[in-house]
């Protein structure tokens, strides 16, 4: 999975310019489903068909996008002034690399003169600077998206990549559908768009479907660095299982379903209360007449900043527990 | 039909926790009360509760649906530090009114405990003076810490239980008043219905998660398609604390208010004024300017649209454990909604005007 | 899930260039119709769009949903959105001395308020939200920003009562500002989004086009996007264009420096927006519009990415997903008593608009 992760990771595809990380994904499961579909917003859905007759419609998702940075302006020297998509810190933008659509390479620096010298910089006293001489060689327009660049470390246990939020996602679906072999359910695996701007994707592909229960897979935070948040999941605990985050309640009879298939099986678990983050379950909750929910999560560190890190074992145990949880019955 | 005690449903009702999300313990409190008064029960996806009239009109009948959210607001666990827990807020959680609380933690059993205020000398420099922050607030169950682990884990819940207080002039204080007042009031309706013949289905449907969304009202207004949707919430009564608000507070005793505004739909509005007038049923006419903050809004967007109303309980001190509200209001409330239904023509829709 | 219609043919009409129909323009800016009471504003639509369209309706939000059936067979639907509503107040309160007490409907800052004159309930009574006298006002106050919740609305009522009985509680109010041609320019209030609507039943009238199209006036737009997001549920269309207008702030910097955040710029054309707040724009429509801008020697200017939001967040949502985009006509000191814009801009909106309806193909939508 370390090079799938590696590919997927270091693609391409901030919100709403999905398609180079969906394309890839495409190639991955083509012929691993019953078919394959793309929806009108870009979601990316594979179907495996219900093979026994007491199984129910599940949906799972994870996201396709990743957060990044749009040009608001290009000033006439050639420097591009830039918006946030999605969730961006400035903190970790300073003399990082972006990459555009069309592979163009970019530093982000920094007005060295500011209005608060004593402050956080914000993102409007930044700029992207692509090498360009001045406004008309400049090959960037307003609206153009770039993602950050960074290769993906593996150090063994623990992995550091941009973008495991949430490409670590994709992976552990690509996976789950490899391997599966047998179940009574028919299961539709959504390789969701524009979760980042706002879980937009994953609402329509859930009224699309109208699915009997549906699971996300994300990523979530971890309280186990220096002075870090007060939260109880860790890397190396094993998948965290949500309880509820800022967006949804997860339901309890998916939760404890979920706990029970980990305990069969022997694996490790944490128990996830999140403030301050959500994901594409919160939308597809929503759905329709309702779909009860729930969110399997990959602890990870340094959430939205080039440099994510997580422990290679409690993805490789979220893979075992998906497969526990989809080749047995579901009784909610 | 035996006389109904509303004071003990209403007792009956806020004894059972039922915090958004986990609102189990109130739906079995609430099907036991409705059951009795309608054909059919049933619980969608998300946890609502359905309880349906059959009117007498010729199928397909219309529904009217009354929604009234059977969630309410509490604490979770988030983490166990040595003998005590922390905890976040589920809903809207006034932190000023928290120190001292009698609460209950629901772990492997219940344990009853207290909100605990730390010493000022062990807070956080900035803010000292201040309303200590939920995060910074413990609950103790006096249980010490092996104890405690071998009971309770991160996400269980924790609900307020301060015994409810009746006040003179018809008069209760209680927690959970929000929004249990309004399922009250939903009771008195559907009990009115007996004895009353009403074209209409009329649909009570006792909605979840109201408190964080709403999440769950939309989603049965989408599957139960209505052409007409009721919320049936409470709003903010009158008194020292809200003098500055005049406008956005109601008298508790001078019955229940009807929403005026883009949320609700003014033809609506005015036949529930006529039903009012009818019934001699005093009333107030609260300006909602943007959203009712209630169900109604995400039962009005469902679909392809559905005309609106709501209806307010004037409670005072919303969202303590002290929320105040008058019984004659929860019955005026119930029987304007019966009154409303009962008057419900087969062909109202086609005189139903936006204009 | 509603389901769709036959497409029909319609007579095929003589072309007529597509022109703006300022007398309605006016009619249109200078009604009241805050969020929530667009009554007035549906009348004027209404009656203008009837002998356009097969077929009109109102729905339950009050949303005016029109269909003009397509000049061709197995045409795709596409959605055409203007809001009929505007940002404005609502009376709540009445001080004993006649004076109305009022809360803000949608999106106006309190530093518009002060010193205007306003038109109350359906009946448009005039009145004015005044103002301490500033010969008896200390340094500081005189710097101080009055919040709407401490203004009034006098309407010359005499008591609490009377005030009552003329502006009942409920009614809205909006600024009383006429609607004005001037040289290049139009001024007037609620230009967000009267334009979108006046150019939407100009585009009604200059079709039929090879489309399926679906006009929505929709309401509550400055609450929440209420309206669109059932309307483009009933309609379920294969493609969504939001019309609306959207900020100028091609001011000078006082410090001097370039304003490098302007939003869009008057006399550069229609805006398209690749994203807003709360929409990314399908790509393929922003292409299919920049496309046609060039070939018709259009001019037009891409909104710069930031905040703010048109119906299409609420569109894109709608059912299983809808493409969408949004074309907005450049104005200066929109939610306020009188903006601006230049007649120019709005030419162009609605020969883009016009120009990207007539030159529709299946191959648009692409994959």
């Amino acid at each position: 999975m370390k090079a799938l992760l590696k590919t997927l990771c270091e693609a391409y595809g901030p919100s709403g310019s999905e398609g180079p990380v969906r394309e890839l994904v495409r190639a991955e499961i083509r012929k691993l489903a019953d078919y394959v579909t793309v929806d009108p917003l870009g979601n990316l859905i594979a179907v495996v068909k219900k093979q026994g007759k007491s199984g129910k419609k599940v949906m799972l998702a994870a996201h396709l996008d990743e957060i990044g940075l749009v040009v608001t302006h290009v000033d006439a020297q050639g420097f591009a002034r830039v918006q946030a998509s999605g969730g961006v810190s400035p903190l970790t933008c300073v003399g990082s690399r972006v990459r555009f659509a069309n592979g163009r390479v970019g530093v982000v620096g920094l007005d060295a003169r500011r209005d608060d010298m004593g402050k956080i910089p914000a993102l409007s006293e930044m700029f992207v600077d692509v090498g360009a001489a001045d406004r008309a060689s400049n090959p960037l327009q307003v609206g153009d998206v770039a993602g950050f660049t960074r290769p993906l470390e593996d150090l063994g246990q623990r992995l550091i990549a941009k973008s495991l939020d949430d490409r670590v996602g994709v992976a552990i679906l690509i996976e789950t559908l490899r391997a599966l072999k047998r179940t009574p359910h028919e299961v539709a695996f959504v390789f969701s768009v524009q979760e980042e701007i706002g879980t937009r994707g994953a609402g329509v592909a859930a009224f699309g479907l109208d699915s009997e229960l549906g699971l996300a897979v994300d990523v979530t935070r971890t309280g186990d660095t220096p002075n870090g948040l007060k939260m109880e999941v860790a890397l190396g605990g094993g998948p965290a299982i949500k309880v509820r985050d800022s967006g949804m309640l997860a339901d309890p009879r998916i939760k404890d379903l979920l706990l029970l298939r980990a305990r069969e099986a022997k694996l490790p678990t944490q128990l996830e209360v999140l403030e301050g983050g959500t994901t594409d379950a919160a939308a597809m909750q929503l759905a329709r007449g309702g779909l009860p929910v729930g969110c399997v999560s990959i602890p990870t560190r340094y959430i939205h900043t080039p440099s994510e890190m997580v422990d290679y074992g409690d993805v490789q145990q979220c893979v075992t527990l998906l497969l526990e949880f989809l080749q047995k019955p579901i009784e909610l | 039909m035996t006389a109904f005690d509303l004071l003990a449903h209403l007792k009956t009702l806020c004894a059972v926790p039922g915090l958004s999300g986990y609102e189990g313990p109130a739906r079995v409190v609430i099907e036991a009360a409705w059951a009795p008064l309608v054909s059919a029960v049933r619980t969608d996806p998300l946890g609502s509760l359905w309880a349906r009239r059959a009117g007498h009109g010729p199928a397909p009948r219309p529904t009217l649906l009354l929604a009234a959210h059977m969630d309410a607001i509490g604490l979770m666990v988030t983490r166990q530090e040595g003998d005590f827990l922390r905890v976040t807020n589920l809903g809207g959680i006034d932190a000023r009114v928290l120190p001292g609380q009698l609460v209950t933690v629901h772990g492997r059993q219940d344990l009853p405990a207290v909100v605990g205020q730390p010493p000022a000398h062990l807070l956080p420099l900035a803010g000292r003076e201040q309303v200590t922050p939920l995060p910074e607030l413990v609950v103790d169950t006096g249980l010490p810490a092996e104890r405690l682990r071998a009971l309770v884990q991160v996400g269980d819940l924790v609900s307020f239980t301060q015994p409810p207080i009746e006040l003179p002039n018809g008069l209760l204080a209680a927690h959970s008043l929000d929004n249990r007042a309004s399922v009250a009031a939903v009771t008195v309706c559907l009990r009115e219905l007996q004895t009353r013949a009403h074209a209409w289905d009329v649909l009570a449907v006792a909605t979840v998660q109201e408190e964080i969304g709403p999440r769950g009202a939309g989603q049965a207004a989408f599957a139960a398609a209505p052409a007409l949707a009721v919320a049936v919430d409470v709003t903010f009564g009158r008194d020292a604390n809200t003098r500055d608000a005049a406008h956005k507070s109601f008298a508790l005793g001078g019955g229940p208010t009807l929403g005026l505004g883009p949320n609700i739909h003014p033809g609506l509005h005015a036949a529930f004024k006529a039903a009012a007038a009818r019934a001699e049923i005093p009333f107030e006419v609260e300006a909602m300017w943007e959203h009712s903050g209630t169900d109604a809004v995400a039962m009005q967007v469902a679909r392809e649209g559905i005309p609106t109303m709501t209806i307010g309980l004037p409670l005072r001190n919303m969202h303590t454990p002290v929320e105040i509200v008058a019984l004659a209001d929860i019955t005026r409330a119930g029987r304007l909604l019966a009154e409303f239904a009962a008057g419900l023509e087969p062909d109202f829709m086609s005189r139903l005007s936006v204009d | 899930m509603p389901t769709r219609p036959l497409t029909r043919r319609s007579k095929p009409a003589q072309a007529l260039p597509p022109a703006l129909d300022l007398e309605l323009l006016r009619a249109l800016s200078n009604a009241t119709a805050v969020s929530g009471d667009e009554g007035a504003v549906r009348r004027l639509v209404l009656e203008a769009v009837r002998p356009l369209v097969a077929e009109v309706k109102v729905d339950p939000l009050g949303n005016v949903l029109a269909v003009l059936p397509a000049a061709k067979r197995d045409a795709q639907r596409v959605l055409l959105a203007a809001h009929m509503d505007e940002v404005g107040l609502m009376v709540v309160d009445y001080d004993s001395d006649g004076a109305l007490r009022f809360e803000i409907v949608g999106g106006v800052s309190d530093r518009m308020l002060l010193g205007k004159p306003v038109l109350v309930g359906p009946k448009r009574l005039p009145g004015v939200i005044g103002a301490t006298p500033v010969h008896l006002l200390n340094a500081e106050r005189k710097a101080t920003v009055v919040k709407a919740a401490a203004m009034r609305i006098d309407i010359g009522a005499a008591n609490a009562e009377a005030a009552r009985r003329l502006a009942p509680l409920g009614e809205r109010a909006t600024f009383a500002t006429e609607f004005a041609v001037l040289d290049g320019a139009l001024r007037g209030k609620a230009l967000d989004d009267r334009l979108g609507c006046a150019l939407l039943i100009a585009l009604l009238r200059a079709g039929p086009y090879p489309v399926e199209l679906h006009a929505a006036f929709t309401v509550q737009e400055e609450v929440g996007l209420r309206g669109a997001r059932v309307a483009g549920y009933a309609v379920a269309p294969d493609a969504a264009f939001a019309l609306d207008c959207t900020p100028a702030l091609d001011l000078p910097d006082s410090r001097g420096r370039e304003n490098t955040q302007y939003n869009t710029r008057l006399s550069a054309g229609p805006a398209i927006y690749v994203s807003d707040g709360r929409t990314i724009a399908d790509r393929r429509l922003v292409t299919h519009l920049t496309r046609t801008a060039t070939a018709s020697g259009l001019p037009y200017q891409i909104r710069q990415p930031g905040g703010g939001a048109t119906d299409a967040a609420a569109l894109q949502r709608a059912g299983a997903g809808v493409p969408v985009v949004s074309v907005s006509v450049p104005g200066r000191y929109l939610h306020g008593p009188a903006a601006l814009v230049r007649t120019a801009d709005v030419e162009n909106t609605l020969r883009l608009l016009h120009a990207a309806l007539t030159g529709w193909t299946p191959k648009v939508l692409k994959p």
